[in-house]
Protein backbone atom coordinates (compact mmCIF):
# COMPACT_ATOMS: atom_id res chain seq x y z
CA UNK A 1 0.00 0.00 0.00
CA UNK A 2 1.34 3.43 -0.92
CA UNK A 3 1.71 6.19 1.67
CA UNK A 4 -0.75 8.31 -0.27
CA UNK A 5 -3.37 5.55 -0.22
CA UNK A 6 -2.80 4.98 3.50
CA UNK A 7 -3.38 8.68 4.15
CA UNK A 8 -6.58 8.63 2.11
CA UNK A 9 -7.85 5.68 4.15
CA UNK A 10 -7.04 7.47 7.41
CA UNK A 11 -8.87 10.62 6.28
CA UNK A 12 -11.86 8.51 5.27
CA UNK A 13 -11.87 6.76 8.66
CA UNK A 14 -11.62 10.16 10.38
CA UNK A 15 -14.63 11.40 8.39
CA UNK A 16 -16.66 8.32 9.34
CA UNK A 17 -15.65 8.52 13.03
CA UNK A 18 -16.56 12.22 13.13
CA UNK A 19 -20.10 11.31 12.04
CA UNK A 20 -20.54 9.41 15.33
CA UNK A 21 -19.47 12.52 17.24
CA UNK A 22 -21.73 14.66 15.07
CA UNK A 23 -24.77 12.49 15.88
CA UNK A 24 -23.97 12.54 19.62
CA UNK A 25 -23.42 16.32 19.72
CA UNK A 26 -26.51 17.06 17.61
CA UNK A 27 -28.67 14.96 19.94
CA UNK A 28 -27.31 16.76 23.00
CA UNK A 29 -27.68 20.17 21.33
CA UNK A 30 -31.36 19.51 20.55
CA UNK A 31 -31.89 18.29 24.12
CA UNK A 32 -30.32 21.49 25.47
CA UNK A 33 -32.38 23.71 23.17
CA UNK A 34 -35.69 22.04 24.00
CA UNK A 35 -35.08 21.49 27.72
CA UNK A 36 -35.97 17.82 27.29
CA UNK A 37 -34.89 15.77 30.29
CA UNK A 38 -35.54 12.19 29.15
CA UNK A 39 -31.96 12.06 27.87
CA UNK A 40 -30.74 11.76 31.48
CA UNK A 41 -33.59 9.59 32.80
CA UNK A 42 -32.54 7.88 36.02
CA UNK A 43 -28.97 9.18 35.96
CA UNK A 44 -28.32 11.96 38.49
CA UNK A 45 -24.73 12.27 37.26
CA UNK A 46 -25.98 13.04 33.77
CA UNK A 47 -28.24 15.76 35.20
CA UNK A 48 -25.33 17.15 37.23
CA UNK A 49 -23.22 17.52 34.10
CA UNK A 50 -25.75 18.57 31.47
CA UNK A 51 -27.66 20.76 33.92
CA UNK A 52 -24.54 22.53 35.19
CA UNK A 53 -23.44 26.01 34.29
CA UNK A 54 -20.48 24.45 32.44
CA UNK A 55 -22.87 22.98 29.86
CA UNK A 56 -23.40 26.44 28.38
CA UNK A 57 -21.06 29.19 27.24
CA UNK A 58 -22.66 32.61 27.00
CA UNK A 59 -26.08 30.96 27.04
CA UNK A 60 -25.17 28.73 24.09
CA UNK A 61 -25.08 24.96 24.74
CA UNK A 62 -21.56 23.53 24.55
CA UNK A 63 -23.06 20.67 22.52
CA UNK A 64 -23.92 23.14 19.75
CA UNK A 65 -20.23 24.07 19.49
CA UNK A 66 -19.53 20.32 19.41
CA UNK A 67 -21.91 19.90 16.49
CA UNK A 68 -20.10 22.62 14.55
CA UNK A 69 -16.71 21.16 15.45
CA UNK A 70 -17.59 17.62 14.36
CA UNK A 71 -19.14 18.90 11.15
CA UNK A 72 -15.94 20.87 10.45
CA UNK A 73 -13.86 17.73 11.08
CA UNK A 74 -16.08 15.75 8.72
CA UNK A 75 -15.79 18.41 6.01
CA UNK A 76 -12.02 18.84 6.32
CA UNK A 77 -11.41 15.06 6.44
CA UNK A 78 -13.57 14.56 3.35
CA UNK A 79 -11.75 17.26 1.40
CA UNK A 80 -8.39 15.95 2.63
CA UNK A 81 -9.31 12.45 1.42
CA UNK A 82 -9.93 13.95 -2.01
CA UNK A 83 -6.48 15.52 -2.03
CA UNK A 84 -7.18 19.07 -0.92
CA UNK A 85 -3.89 19.98 0.75
CA UNK A 86 -5.13 22.98 2.75
CA UNK A 87 -7.94 20.92 4.30
CA UNK A 88 -5.30 18.74 6.00
CA UNK A 89 -3.94 21.68 7.99
CA UNK A 90 -7.42 22.81 9.00
CA UNK A 91 -8.27 19.24 10.05
CA UNK A 92 -5.23 19.01 12.32
CA UNK A 93 -5.92 22.44 13.83
CA UNK A 94 -9.58 21.66 14.49
CA UNK A 95 -8.87 18.28 16.07
CA UNK A 96 -6.09 19.84 18.16
CA UNK A 97 -8.51 22.47 19.49
CA UNK A 98 -11.17 19.83 20.17
CA UNK A 99 -8.62 17.71 22.01
CA UNK A 100 -7.78 20.60 24.35
CA UNK A 101 -11.46 21.43 24.95
CA UNK A 102 -12.15 17.76 25.66
CA UNK A 103 -9.37 17.70 28.27
CA UNK A 104 -10.95 20.75 29.93
CA UNK A 105 -14.42 19.16 29.90
CA UNK A 106 -13.06 15.93 31.39
CA UNK A 107 -11.33 17.97 34.11
CA UNK A 108 -14.64 19.75 34.85
CA UNK A 109 -16.47 16.43 35.14
CA UNK A 110 -13.79 14.74 37.24
CA UNK A 111 -12.74 17.52 39.60
CA UNK A 112 -15.42 20.20 39.63
CA UNK A 113 -18.69 18.34 39.19
CA UNK A 114 -17.55 14.91 40.40
CA UNK A 115 -19.95 13.37 37.90
CA UNK A 116 -19.70 11.99 34.39
CA UNK A 117 -22.22 12.03 31.57
CA UNK A 118 -22.14 9.04 29.23
CA UNK A 119 -22.80 11.15 26.12
CA UNK A 120 -19.90 13.44 27.06
CA UNK A 121 -17.59 10.47 27.61
CA UNK A 122 -18.60 9.09 24.23
CA UNK A 123 -17.75 12.42 22.62
CA UNK A 124 -14.41 12.46 24.44
CA UNK A 125 -13.66 8.97 23.12
CA UNK A 126 -14.47 10.07 19.56
CA UNK A 127 -12.20 13.11 19.87
CA UNK A 128 -9.35 11.00 21.26
CA UNK A 129 -9.80 8.55 18.39
CA UNK A 130 -9.69 11.41 15.89
CA UNK A 131 -6.53 12.74 17.56
CA UNK A 132 -5.01 9.26 17.32
CA UNK A 133 -5.81 9.09 13.62
CA UNK A 134 -4.20 12.48 13.02
CA UNK A 135 -1.08 11.38 14.90
CA UNK A 136 -0.99 8.18 12.83
CA UNK A 137 -0.94 10.17 9.58
CA UNK A 138 2.40 9.78 7.81
CA UNK A 139 4.07 13.12 7.03
CA UNK A 140 3.09 14.57 3.67
CA UNK A 141 5.57 14.73 0.79
CA UNK A 142 5.71 18.54 1.11
CA UNK A 143 6.69 18.40 4.78
CA UNK A 144 9.28 15.69 4.11
CA UNK A 145 10.81 17.85 1.36
CA UNK A 146 10.95 20.87 3.66
CA UNK A 147 12.63 18.71 6.35
CA UNK A 148 15.19 17.50 3.78
CA UNK A 149 15.86 21.08 2.70
CA UNK A 150 16.43 22.15 6.30
CA UNK A 151 18.76 19.18 6.91
CA UNK A 152 20.90 19.94 3.85
CA UNK B 1 -17.49 14.52 -11.32
CA UNK B 2 -14.77 13.58 -8.79
CA UNK B 3 -13.96 17.25 -8.43
CA UNK B 4 -17.44 17.97 -7.09
CA UNK B 5 -17.84 14.79 -5.04
CA UNK B 6 -16.46 16.15 -1.72
CA UNK B 7 -18.75 19.17 -2.00
CA UNK B 8 -21.72 16.89 -2.63
CA UNK B 9 -20.83 14.60 0.32
CA UNK B 10 -20.39 17.54 2.71
CA UNK B 11 -23.64 19.15 1.53
CA UNK B 12 -25.56 15.88 1.97
CA UNK B 13 -24.24 15.44 5.54
CA UNK B 14 -25.03 19.10 6.36
CA UNK B 15 -28.59 18.67 5.12
CA UNK B 16 -29.00 15.35 6.94
CA UNK B 17 -27.73 16.90 10.19
CA UNK B 18 -29.97 19.95 9.90
CA UNK B 19 -32.96 17.83 8.87
CA UNK B 20 -32.62 15.27 11.65
CA UNK B 21 -31.88 18.03 14.18
CA UNK B 22 -35.02 19.92 13.12
CA UNK B 23 -37.16 16.76 13.27
CA UNK B 24 -35.81 15.91 16.71
CA UNK B 25 -36.43 19.49 17.87
CA UNK B 26 -40.04 19.38 16.67
CA UNK B 27 -40.58 16.04 18.38
CA UNK B 28 -39.05 17.07 21.68
CA UNK B 29 -40.05 20.70 22.07
CA UNK B 30 -42.38 21.21 25.02
CA UNK B 31 -46.06 21.21 24.16
CA UNK B 32 -49.07 22.14 26.24
CA UNK B 33 -46.71 23.39 28.88
CA UNK B 34 -46.61 27.11 28.62
CA UNK B 35 -49.83 28.94 29.24
CA UNK B 36 -49.83 32.65 28.36
CA UNK B 37 -49.45 34.79 31.45
CA UNK B 38 -52.95 36.25 31.14
CA UNK B 39 -54.33 32.72 31.25
CA UNK B 40 -52.66 31.84 34.55
CA UNK B 41 -55.54 32.06 36.97
CA UNK B 42 -55.07 33.92 40.22
CA UNK B 43 -55.33 31.83 43.32
CA UNK B 44 -56.40 32.73 46.80
CA UNK B 45 -55.73 36.35 47.62
CA UNK B 46 -54.68 37.10 44.05
CA UNK B 47 -50.97 37.02 44.95
CA UNK B 48 -50.50 33.41 43.95
CA UNK B 49 -51.39 31.62 40.78
CA UNK B 50 -52.40 28.11 39.90
CA UNK B 51 -50.83 26.05 37.21
CA UNK B 52 -52.92 24.92 34.30
CA UNK B 53 -52.09 22.35 31.67
CA UNK B 54 -54.32 22.09 28.62
CA UNK B 55 -56.96 24.52 27.42
CA UNK B 56 -57.41 27.21 30.10
CA UNK B 57 -61.06 27.65 29.00
CA UNK B 58 -61.91 23.94 29.01
CA UNK B 59 -65.39 22.96 30.29
CA UNK B 60 -63.95 20.32 32.63
CA UNK B 61 -61.33 21.04 35.29
CA UNK B 62 -59.35 18.25 36.87
CA UNK B 63 -57.78 19.67 40.02
CA UNK B 64 -55.06 17.54 41.53
CA UNK B 65 -53.56 17.96 44.98
CA UNK B 66 -50.19 16.32 44.69
CA UNK B 67 -46.99 15.69 46.58
CA UNK B 68 -43.89 15.25 44.43
CA UNK B 69 -42.46 12.63 46.78
CA UNK B 70 -45.59 10.49 46.85
CA UNK B 71 -45.24 7.47 44.49
CA UNK B 72 -48.99 7.16 43.68
CA UNK B 73 -48.93 10.86 42.67
CA UNK B 74 -46.14 10.05 40.22
CA UNK B 75 -48.19 7.19 38.78
CA UNK B 76 -51.39 9.20 38.46
CA UNK B 77 -49.50 12.12 36.87
CA UNK B 78 -48.59 9.89 33.92
CA UNK B 79 -52.13 8.99 33.02
CA UNK B 80 -53.56 12.43 33.85
CA UNK B 81 -51.10 13.78 31.29
CA UNK B 82 -52.39 11.23 28.78
CA UNK B 83 -55.98 12.27 29.56
CA UNK B 84 -55.15 15.94 28.96
CA UNK B 85 -53.83 14.99 25.53
CA UNK B 86 -56.74 12.63 24.86
CA UNK B 87 -59.49 15.12 25.76
CA UNK B 88 -57.71 18.06 24.09
CA UNK B 89 -59.59 21.36 24.46
CA UNK B 90 -62.32 19.81 26.67
CA UNK B 91 -60.11 19.24 29.72
CA UNK B 92 -57.71 21.30 31.77
CA UNK B 93 -55.51 20.12 34.59
CA UNK B 94 -54.88 22.31 37.62
CA UNK B 95 -52.05 21.23 39.87
CA UNK B 96 -51.98 22.16 43.55
CA UNK B 97 -49.03 21.56 45.83
CA UNK B 98 -49.90 19.52 48.87
CA UNK B 99 -46.58 18.37 50.35
CA UNK B 100 -47.11 15.91 53.18
CA UNK B 101 -45.03 16.33 56.36
CA UNK B 102 -43.98 12.68 56.42
CA UNK B 103 -42.14 13.11 53.10
CA UNK B 104 -38.73 14.58 53.86
CA UNK B 105 -38.17 16.43 50.58
CA UNK B 106 -41.75 17.01 49.41
CA UNK B 107 -41.88 20.65 50.47
CA UNK B 108 -38.46 21.31 48.96
CA UNK B 109 -39.67 19.78 45.69
CA UNK B 110 -42.83 21.90 45.75
CA UNK B 111 -40.68 25.00 46.23
CA UNK B 112 -38.48 23.92 43.32
CA UNK B 113 -41.53 23.55 41.07
CA UNK B 114 -42.85 26.95 42.11
CA UNK B 115 -39.42 28.55 41.62
CA UNK B 116 -39.37 27.07 38.11
CA UNK B 117 -42.88 28.43 37.63
CA UNK B 118 -41.56 31.93 38.29
CA UNK B 119 -39.47 31.48 35.14
CA UNK B 120 -42.42 30.00 33.22
CA UNK B 121 -41.30 26.38 33.46
CA UNK B 122 -43.51 24.93 36.20
CA UNK B 123 -44.71 21.95 34.16
CA UNK B 124 -41.25 21.04 32.92
CA UNK B 125 -40.07 20.89 36.55
CA UNK B 126 -43.27 19.07 37.59
CA UNK B 127 -42.57 16.39 34.97
CA UNK B 128 -38.90 15.91 35.82
CA UNK B 129 -39.62 15.81 39.58
CA UNK B 130 -42.14 13.04 39.12
CA UNK B 131 -40.01 11.16 36.57
CA UNK B 132 -36.90 11.31 38.75
CA UNK B 133 -38.78 10.85 42.03
CA UNK B 134 -37.05 7.55 42.78
CA UNK B 135 -33.64 9.21 42.47
CA UNK B 136 -33.97 12.48 44.39
CA UNK B 137 -36.12 10.95 47.14
CA UNK B 138 -33.05 8.97 48.21
CA UNK B 139 -30.47 11.70 47.60
CA UNK B 140 -28.35 13.29 50.32
CA UNK B 141 -28.19 16.69 48.68
CA UNK B 142 -31.55 17.23 47.07
CA UNK B 143 -30.99 20.95 46.39
CA UNK B 144 -28.02 20.18 44.19
CA UNK B 145 -30.12 17.77 42.12
CA UNK B 146 -32.96 20.28 41.81
CA UNK B 147 -30.43 22.86 40.60
CA UNK B 148 -29.28 20.43 37.93
CA UNK B 149 -32.89 19.79 36.86
CA UNK B 150 -33.34 23.55 36.62
CA UNK B 151 -30.27 23.77 34.39
CA UNK B 152 -31.51 20.95 32.19
CA UNK B 153 -34.91 22.53 31.58
CA UNK B 154 -33.24 25.78 30.61
CA UNK B 155 -33.76 27.91 33.70
CA UNK B 156 -31.43 30.64 34.87
CA UNK B 157 -29.84 28.62 37.70
CA UNK B 158 -28.78 31.60 39.81
CA UNK B 159 -32.27 33.06 39.65
CA UNK B 160 -33.75 29.65 40.47
CA UNK B 161 -31.52 29.28 43.53
CA UNK B 162 -32.62 32.72 44.69
CA UNK B 163 -36.31 32.14 43.98
CA UNK B 164 -36.51 28.82 45.82
CA UNK B 165 -35.93 30.64 49.11
CA UNK B 166 -38.13 33.63 48.32
CA UNK B 167 -41.21 34.35 50.40
CA UNK B 168 -43.43 34.53 47.32
CA UNK B 169 -42.44 30.97 46.40
CA UNK B 170 -43.26 29.72 49.88
CA UNK B 171 -46.52 31.71 49.78
CA UNK B 172 -47.57 29.87 46.61
CA UNK B 173 -47.06 26.50 48.24
CA UNK B 174 -48.84 27.63 51.40
CA UNK B 175 -51.74 28.99 49.38
CA UNK B 176 -52.22 25.64 47.62
CA UNK B 177 -52.00 23.82 50.92
CA UNK B 178 -54.55 26.12 52.54
CA UNK B 179 -56.94 25.54 49.67
CA UNK B 180 -56.50 21.79 50.13
CA UNK B 181 -57.13 22.09 53.86
CA UNK B 182 -60.27 24.12 53.24
CA UNK B 183 -61.54 21.39 50.92
CA UNK B 184 -60.76 18.66 53.43
CA UNK B 185 -57.80 17.18 51.56
CA UNK B 186 -55.87 14.84 53.85
CA UNK B 187 -53.85 12.64 51.54
CA UNK B 188 -52.34 12.68 48.09
CA UNK B 189 -53.21 12.35 45.32
CA UNK B 190 -56.62 13.91 45.83
CA UNK B 191 -58.49 14.69 42.65
CA UNK B 192 -61.47 16.93 42.03
CA UNK B 193 -63.38 17.07 38.77
CA UNK B 194 -65.35 20.28 38.45
CA UNK B 195 -65.11 20.66 42.24
CA UNK B 196 -66.39 17.13 42.95
CA UNK B 197 -63.91 15.02 44.92
CA UNK B 198 -63.22 11.59 43.46
CA UNK B 199 -63.11 8.52 45.65
CA UNK B 200 -60.07 6.21 45.66
CA UNK B 201 -61.76 3.81 43.22
CA UNK B 202 -62.26 6.60 40.68
CA UNK B 203 -58.55 7.44 40.56
CA UNK B 204 -57.84 4.78 37.96
CA UNK B 205 -57.59 5.61 34.23
CA UNK B 206 -61.07 4.19 33.62
CA UNK B 207 -62.52 5.85 36.71
CA UNK B 208 -61.08 9.22 35.72
CA UNK B 209 -62.35 8.84 32.17
CA UNK B 210 -65.85 8.01 33.42
CA UNK B 211 -65.85 11.02 35.76
CA UNK B 212 -64.63 13.36 33.01
CA UNK B 213 -67.26 12.02 30.58
CA UNK B 214 -69.97 12.55 33.21
CA UNK B 215 -68.78 16.12 33.80
CA UNK B 216 -68.75 16.80 30.05
CA UNK B 217 -72.28 15.42 29.77
CA UNK B 218 -73.44 17.73 32.55
CA UNK B 219 -71.91 20.72 30.76
CA UNK B 220 -73.52 19.95 27.42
Amino acid sequence: MTVSRFRTILYTVAAIVSLAGLADATYLAVQALTGETLVCGGSPDCFRVLGSSYAKVGGIPVALFGTLAYFSVFSFATFAAFGYVRARAFLILTIGAMFLVTLWLLYVQAFLLHAYCRYCLFSAAVTFLLAGLVIALPPSRESLESQDAQAS
Amino acid sequence: MKRYLPFIIVAVVALATLGSGAMLYRAKRPQLLTIPEDKVLPGKGGAESMHIRGNPDAPVTLEEFGDFQCPPCGNIAVFIDELVKEYGPRLRLVFRNFPLPNHKYAREAALAAEAAGLQGRFWEMHDVLYREQGVWSKADNVRELFDSYAGMIGLNIDQFKKDIDEEKTKARVESDHERGDSLGVQSTPTVFINNRQLGPNDRTPDGLRASIDAALKQKS
